[in-house]
């Protein structure tokens, strides 16, 4: 029986010929990360908890400080004191401050084939490379970094076939979005989401990420393309070698199938306060802003800050609004700054912040206060995600997010275009 | 068999209502359960006892992977979370705690908030309000996860 990438990068991982759907497999795992959002957790458990404290190879381990950076309080700057020191101690590579760990693992560490566990849910991410990775907890991470392997259900895999090109004014984001909105918050539970067609074959590196990265808000194990010769060329710009280059087989079992054409994707907003309650961004124009929010691992790349400079140039950020830019990452930064991106957010207004999680997680930069909303192109819109339980979030591009940060409520960039 | 109260929850409950991002890096989980269901319940904490239950409906436990989740419901006792459906990692995360989670497709929707049950884990049944519900048996790898108390106490049996 045929088998799908994902399949086959656990077959290998196990080392075994085959696996299907609904098997559970011991695997090795190539790659473990984990950030600030639990380690001091972790570190606890690894000090307390374990009859024998050991780690199986550091190298396979990277810890990444980004959520709350800076820090914010004594609080977090001794958990995250903690972290800092057991990566040191044991010879584990560290990164503060340096970037969104997503992104960090895409620049300097994914590789095609790999079966990678991190604890933060949006590792999905790392399938535009062709690799599998997951998002765990931090007991299953701390299993894995004593053992090197932990144990897998083999999920089963949806198709997701896409045709056509995306429409100019309309990104990755509004397709991720869009099919989120059509299959629901748990449409793809405990499965995962394979990417392919000719509508996939158009989309760059970044675009895959994009995709991947929000496979999670529609309850996947993780999202996947193959790994073709965008992909390689991502990695060898990179100096990196795949581990495995896999492509589903023609007769691999597919739990369902689907097909969206790229070219009938319009902007989109993921409403208050569920990621899935999504609608045409018309629906939504006029209403009333607080905040607006460039940036996270699904939508801070040099990309998404291009299509918000290119709407900012020449206009000023509302008077009422906060408009925060922060880049994916420090290489995010630098080569914004190269372009003169920063300059037009600055002028615009805007507020450039250091590279990290900021308000897309509600706990260090931006939280917003009672009744006040955000637009932004984070992750999640969940009640009270980016500060007070009374206050809405909004999902959208870049595009919509910048456009709307000019007109201080929620405005397509077309919108913006056609009132000028 | 123990008989614990209800607290009772909505589809899509996700883990950020459970345990807020704000309080994820404090020291230790004991400081952070305080904080549990903050936004939908502030009391929780106070009213919850030892031995009760939380319910849910489908796709309990979506969005982020924090363990906070799962650990501030066991810190403050609950005993099991009973849902139509989970979301994965909570799943996972709270096997690996040694937090029960019960798949149950009929009593989410005939329970509220303070009603009592009866919850067997080994017969795989739910009772309340005069009704009994037949849940789902975990897979037995995990079932065995669970009944070692967790994902680290079945490591230490495994190197001991």
């Amino acid at each position: 029986m045929g088998m799908t990438i994902a399949e086959k990068i656990i077959a290998l991982a196990a080392g075994v010929p085959e696996v299907k759907a609904g098997d559970i497999h011991t695997v090795n795992l190539d790659r473990m990360m984990s950030n600030d959002g639990t380690t001091h957790l972790t570190v606890d458990m690894y000090h307390n908890k374990l009859k024998h404290p050991h780690i199986a190879d550091t190298k396979k381990m990277v810890f990444i400080v980004d959520h709350n950076v800076p820090s914010d309080s004594p609080k977090t700057a001794a958990s995250q004191k903690k972290m800092r020191n057991f990566a040191r101690e044991h010879g584990i590579d560290f990164w503060e401050g340096k970037g969104v760990c997503h992104q960090i693992m895409m620049e300097h560490y994914v590789r095609p084939g790999e079966l990678i566990f991190g604890a933060d849910s949006h590792t999905c991410t790392y399938g535009a490379l062709g690799a599998f990775g997951t998002g765990v907890g931090c007991t299953d991470l701390l299993y894995g970094m004593v053992t090197g392997t932990s144990w897998v259900l083999v999920p089963e895999t949806l198709k997701f076939n896409l045709t056509g090109r995306l429409p100019e004014g309309v990104y990755p984001r509004d397709l991720m979005l869009t099919i989120i909105g059509t299959i629901g918050a748990n449409g793809a539970n405990y499965q995962v989401m394979e990417f392919t067609g000719d509508g996939a074959k158009t989309l760059s590196v970044n675009d895959r990420m994009v995709l991947c990265n929000l496979a999670v808000e529609a309850g996947a194990k993780t999202a996947i393309f193959e790994a073709d010769e965008t992909a390689m060329e991502y990695l060898k710009a990179r100096g990196r070698e795949p581990k495995a280059v896999f492509r589903s087989d023609a007769d691999a079992v597919y739990a369902a199938e689907y097909t969206f054409d790229l070219s009938k994707i319009v902007p989109v907003a993921a409403r208050p306060d569920f990621v899935d309650d999504v609608v045409p961004a018309e629906e939504v124009c006029g209403t009333h802003i607080d905040e607006a929010f460039l940036g996270s691992c699904n939508n801070g790349r040099i990309d998404e800050l291009r299509v918000g400079a290119a709407v900012l140039k020449g206009r000023k950020v509302a008077d009422h609004v906060r408009f925060l830019v922060v880049p994916a990452s420090q290489e995010v930064y630098l080569q914004a700054l190269e372009e003169g991106l920063i300059s037009i957010f600055m002028e615009s207004g805007a507020i450039v912040m250091n590279p990290n999680c900021s308000v897309c997680w509600g706990s260090c930069q931006g939280v917003i206060g009672e009744n006040e909303v955000l637009i932004s192109t984070g992750t999640r819109n969940f009640k009270g995600r980016a500060g007070h339980p009374s206050s809405r979030v909004y999902l959208a591009s870049a595009a919509t997010v910048a456009a709307s940060a000019v007109k201080g409520e929620i405005c397509t960039a077309d919108m913006l275009q056609e009132r000028i | 068999m123990s008989t614990g109260r209800i607290f009772k929850f909505h589809n899509d409950l996700d883990t950020d209502q459970i345990i807020a991002s704000q309080y994820l890096l404090l020291p230790s989980i004991d400081e952070m359960k305080d904080h549990t269901f903050e936004s939908l319940d502030p009391d929780f904490p106070k009213k919850v006892k030892p031995g009760d239950y939380v319910v849910g409906g489908e796709n309990f436990g979506c969005g982020s992977s924090r363990e906070q989740a799962p650990s501030v419901l066991k810190a403050l006792g609950v005993k099991a979370v009973v849902a139509k459906s989970f979301a994965r990692i909570f799943y996972r995360n709270a096997i690996n705690i040694g937090l029960p989670v019960i798949v149950c497709k009929e009593l989410p929707d005939a329970v509220k908030t303070g009603d009592e049950m009866e919850l067997s884990l080994t017969d795989g049944t739910a009772k309340a309000n005069g009704a009994v519900y037949t849940c789902t048996k975990l897979p037995p790898y995990m079932q065995q996860i669970l009944n070692q108390g967790g994902l680290i106490a079945s490591l230490n049996k495994e190197e001991a």
